[in-house]
């Protein structure tokens, strides 16, 4: 996968990468409870209410929108991250190159492989730095060979922006970096495993300013190889980074477009609200 | 400073009645506080105190070096120089020989028996292994070190009291005849004596004059009885038990009278029993036992007889042991004997390593505890197998995988309360499945290891439970997040970080089976068993049952090789929890 895409400089994509129609998520439900049913049991939150969305390859997209209004629910659902929730149950269809993701056959591990992940805190392995990049290439069984793996590495750092800090310390442990090199090392890992789609969850949430403006540049540069999809708080931030922002509120999906129309021309008064600051 | 040496009260601050009341509560609060820690630690200081001054006695052994004659008719008649011949030799008769030619004026045969007993029992068997392993020995007379018994052991301790010696003026005269001796002072050297044997005669005729008053009473009920008696039958019952009454009355009178006056004389001899303490007379390089004494002449038993005739010497001193013979086991010639030996250097006290080498014993000299710690490793080899794996994978697939029902509720609610289950109960299980059903040989390591291992489990299977739940959740995330499988995040990120906590509650677990008796004697290991175990199925005992059934024996010398027990069980259990305590910090993960 690594190898073609690399060698061909271009990967041929469709105009939709990942697509979602009709999507609901419930929280809080009890095992067994019957899918026409859900709305009607006790207890169950209705986190994402009926999200379509359709996101193109190599692109930034935003999730904005308070807190509590389901955008990281929602990008969890793209790599099924939501399975290892108890009672969370996704209805509708999500479709990677035409794919359904949630298929029965479909095993989440493989679509975690290609829907790589990196999460709001940075969540480096208790190991050292060169193990935590090789542990997805490992697993997947990606390097033939220990060289091959050293490459891998190499790449997946350099791409993180982060070789020439850590190249002298690939054997310390991962969780003796700065917040914001641990944050860089996380996407290297994610990265090692040659994802299609990245999804990030409020990756600069617990950085400073400066490690944020790092990732922001790096997020830029990661585009030209992978559909980036980042959730955050930061309106600034969605501006700086994507192309595209989706606003999430209370579950709904109200508003989804070019990043510059969102913020400079608003179509719903409650993204407009939200943009200037009076919700949220 | 300056500002608070004149400054006045602030009013505002000090704070009113409600302030010294909470101020009281917290101090009331410390000081319940320090008074429980200290009354704990007391409690801990003195149980470990006593268990040491127990175990001191067990420190060392002692052995009597004394020559023996190795004569080759009764070790190898024929010559053959064979070690299997020589080690069936009656060496038994030569130490007997060896001790009787060192003290030959003890003839009785019960006086005998008794410095025979100052050996060891065992000692003669390691004479017969020396000799056996060389064979030219046959026919010498060699020192050997021979093991005291556990009497001569506790008496060289100073467990029977000291001798002490009475101060003499007087010259002496001894007249021996016969095995007995005629002794006289110069001056009443032996008129305190007198006075103590006479004290001890009041104190039985107090004790007579007591029973006698209750016999009195007895006398009085019975008239009573007669005077309200219906029909003469009952009468005449009652009048025989009243004149039963009255003649034990008199007798009992009669005898504390005698006393009485034996005790208020002012001359006559008195005789001195296993119940006066014991009286010895050293006389020249001879030993005298007192039967007999007034204030300047006594009687006494040859015990070591004397080599000439003393007339009017000062070389001799006397002696009186702190216990009547009655009330110790180390008898009178014994310590004549013991006490001639050691003069004359023949008595060693070396650490007694034989208690860490040798197995279970009847004689408490012999005794050691190599074969309970072997039994107990070969046990916590077992229960360490099969608790750790089981109660491992119990933990993992009851935290990572089971999906939460009321029936992992249930199973959950059960291993909490397994875990309180008496130990006594498991010993049950043990006893009637494993050795009842499945046929697993009793009394072997074995059987305690699989009963230890269910009473062990419920401890591992929490503490796993516990340290994989501490284990972040974002790291599970992140192994999920690169591609891992559950079972991958599970064994290559959260169990790791999970070992240091779960090898921390299995070893707490195991150390509480270590020190765990009550299962095991349901389970036949509290039999007597004297060979070291060499693997799982031979028959063993381990260390906390070893202090339980020492502590039942009779012999005196066994206190000291519990308590010792006791302090190296307790320094296995300190080692293995300081390593619980070790892992704990060293491996503590902060995230």
């Amino acid at each position: 996968m690594y190898d073609d895409r690399t060698e061909d400089g271009a990967v041929n994509m469709k105009d939709v990468k990942l697509r979602a129609a009709a999507v609901d998520v419930y929280y809080g439900v009890p095992a067994g409870v019957k899918t026409h049913d859900i709305a009607n049991t006790k207890g169950v939150v209705h986190a994402i209410k009926g999200v379509n969305v359709e996101i193109a390859p190599q692109t930034v997209t935003a999730f904005i929108g308070p807190s509590g209004c389901g955008k990281s629910t929602f990008l969890r659902c793209l790599n099924r991250m939501n399975d290892t929730v108890d009672g969370a149950r996704v209805i509708g269809e999500i479709t990677l190159d035409g794919e359904d993701v949630y298929h029965p056959k479909v095993d989440p591990v493989q679509l975690r492989a290609r829907v790589g992940m990196v999460f709001q805190k940075p969540n480096p392995f208790p190991k050292s730095v060169f193990d935590n990049v090789a542990y997805g290439p490992r697993i997947h069984g990606l390097a033939r060979d220990r060289a091959e793996l050293t490459d891998i590495v190499e790449h997946s750092l350099r791409q993180a922006a982060l070789w020439d800090e850590v190249k002298d310390y690939l054997d310390r442990p991962g969780t003796g970096l700065s917040g914001g090199q641990q944050q860089r090392l996380c996407i290297a890992r994610a990265i090692a495993t040659m994802p299609e789609v990245l999804l990030m969850d409020e990756p600069c949430s617990a950085l400073d300013p400066i490690a944020t403006s790092q990732i922001e540049d790096l997020i830029e540069g990661l585009s030209q190889d992978y559909t980036v999809i980042i959730v955050t708080h930061s309106m600034q931030q969605a501006a700086r980074v994507s192309q595209r922002t989706a606003f999430f509120h209370l579950g709904d999906l109200v508003e989804f477009g070019d990043t510059s129309q969102i913020f400079e021309n608003p179509q719903d008064p409650k993204t407009e609200s939200y943009i200037s600051g009076r919700i949220g | 400073m300056a500002g608070r040496t004149a400054g006045t009260v602030p009013a505002g601050l000090a704070g009113g009645a409600s302030v010294r009341r909470r101020r009281n509560a917290e101090l009331r609060l410390k000081v319940y506080g320090v008074t429980a820690i200290l009354v704990a630690g007391l409690a801990l200081f003195s149980l470990l105190g006593s268990v040491l001054y127990q175990a001191s006695g067990a420190v060392t052994e002692s052995y009597i070096t004394i020559p023996v004659t190795l004569e080759s008719d009764r070790i190898d008649p024929d010559g053959t120089g064979d070690p299997n011949v020589i080690l069936r030799g009656s060496f038994g008769t030569l130490t007997k020989n060896a001790l009787k030619s060192l003290f030959p004026d003890v003839t009785a045969r019960s006086a005998r028996r008794e410095l025979y007993d100052i050996i060891s029992v065992g000692a003669p068997f390691e004479l017969a292994e020396l000799v056996a392993s060389d064979p030219g020995l046959v026919g010498q007379t060699i020192d050997f070190r021979f093991l005291a018994s556990d009497v001569a052991d506790l008496y060289l301790k100073g467990s029977f009291g000291e001798m002490t010696e009475i101060e003499t003026r007087g010259l002496v005269s001894v007249f021996t005849h016969d095995g007995n001796a005629v002794i006289s002072s110069s001056v009443n050297d032996f008129a305190g004596l007198v006075t103590e044997v006479k004290n001890l005669l009041l104190e039985d005729a107090k004790r007579l004059r007591v029973q006698a008053a209750r016999q009195n009473n007895a006398v009085r009920v019975f008239e009573r009885r007669m005077a309200s008696a219906v029909g003469n039958e009952e009468l005449a019952e009652a009048e025989r038990k009243k004149n039963a009454a009255v003649a034990k009355r008199d007798g009992l009178v009669r005898d504390a009278e005698e006393l009485e006056a034996r005790a208020n004389a002012v001359l006559g001899a008195e005789q001195l029993d296993r119940d006066n303490r014991s009286v010895f007379l050293r006389a020249g390089d001879g030993w005298l036992k007192i039967t007999e004494i007034d204030a300047t002449h006594a009687e006494g038993k040859i015990i070591v007889a004397p080599s000439i005739d003393l007339e009017n010497s000062p070389d001799w001193s006397l002696y009186i042991t702190d216990l009547p013979e009655a009330a110790r086991k180390v008898s009178d010639t014994q310590i004549v004997a013991i006490e001639e030996l050691k003069a004359s250097g023949a008595v060693e006290s070396v650490f007694n390593w034989r208690f860490f080498s040798s197995g279970d014993s009847r004689e408490p000299e012999l005794a050691g505890i190599w074969g309970a710690v072997v039994g107990s490793f070969w046990t916590m080899l077992v229960t360490f197998l099969l608790a750790f794996p089981v109660g491992v994978a119990a933990a993992i697939y009851l935290e990572e995988f089971a999906p939460r029902n009321h029936f992992t509720d249930l199973i959950e609610v059960n291993i909490n309360n397994l875990a309180a289950v008496p130990s006594i109960i498991f010993g049950l299980l043990g006893l009637s499945v494993f050795l009842g059903v499945f046929g697993v040989p009793r009394s072997a390591p074995l059987a305690g290891g699989i009963v230890l291992a269910l009473m062990t489990l419920p401890t591992i299977i929490i503490a796993g439970r516990a340290a994989i739940k501490a284990v972040p959740p974002s790291i599970r995330d992140a192994a999920l997040g690169v591609g891992a499988s559950k079972m991958q995040a599970t064994f290559h990120h959260v169990l790791p970080l999970a070992m240091p906590g779960i090898l921390t509650g299995t070893i707490i677990g195991m150390a509480q089976a270590l020190g765990e008796t009550a299962p095991l004697i349901m389970v036949g290991m509290v039999a007597f068993i004297v060979d070291v175990p060499g693997g799982i199925t031979d028959s063993a005992s381990v260390l906390p049952v070893q202090v339980f059934r020492w502590s039942d024996f009779p012999e005196r010398a066994f206190e000291a090789k519990t308590g010792a027990t006791i302090v190296v069980l307790m320094i296995f259990l300190m080692a293995m929890n300081i390593l619980a305590i070790i892992l704990r910090r060293r491996f503590e993960r902060r995230w």
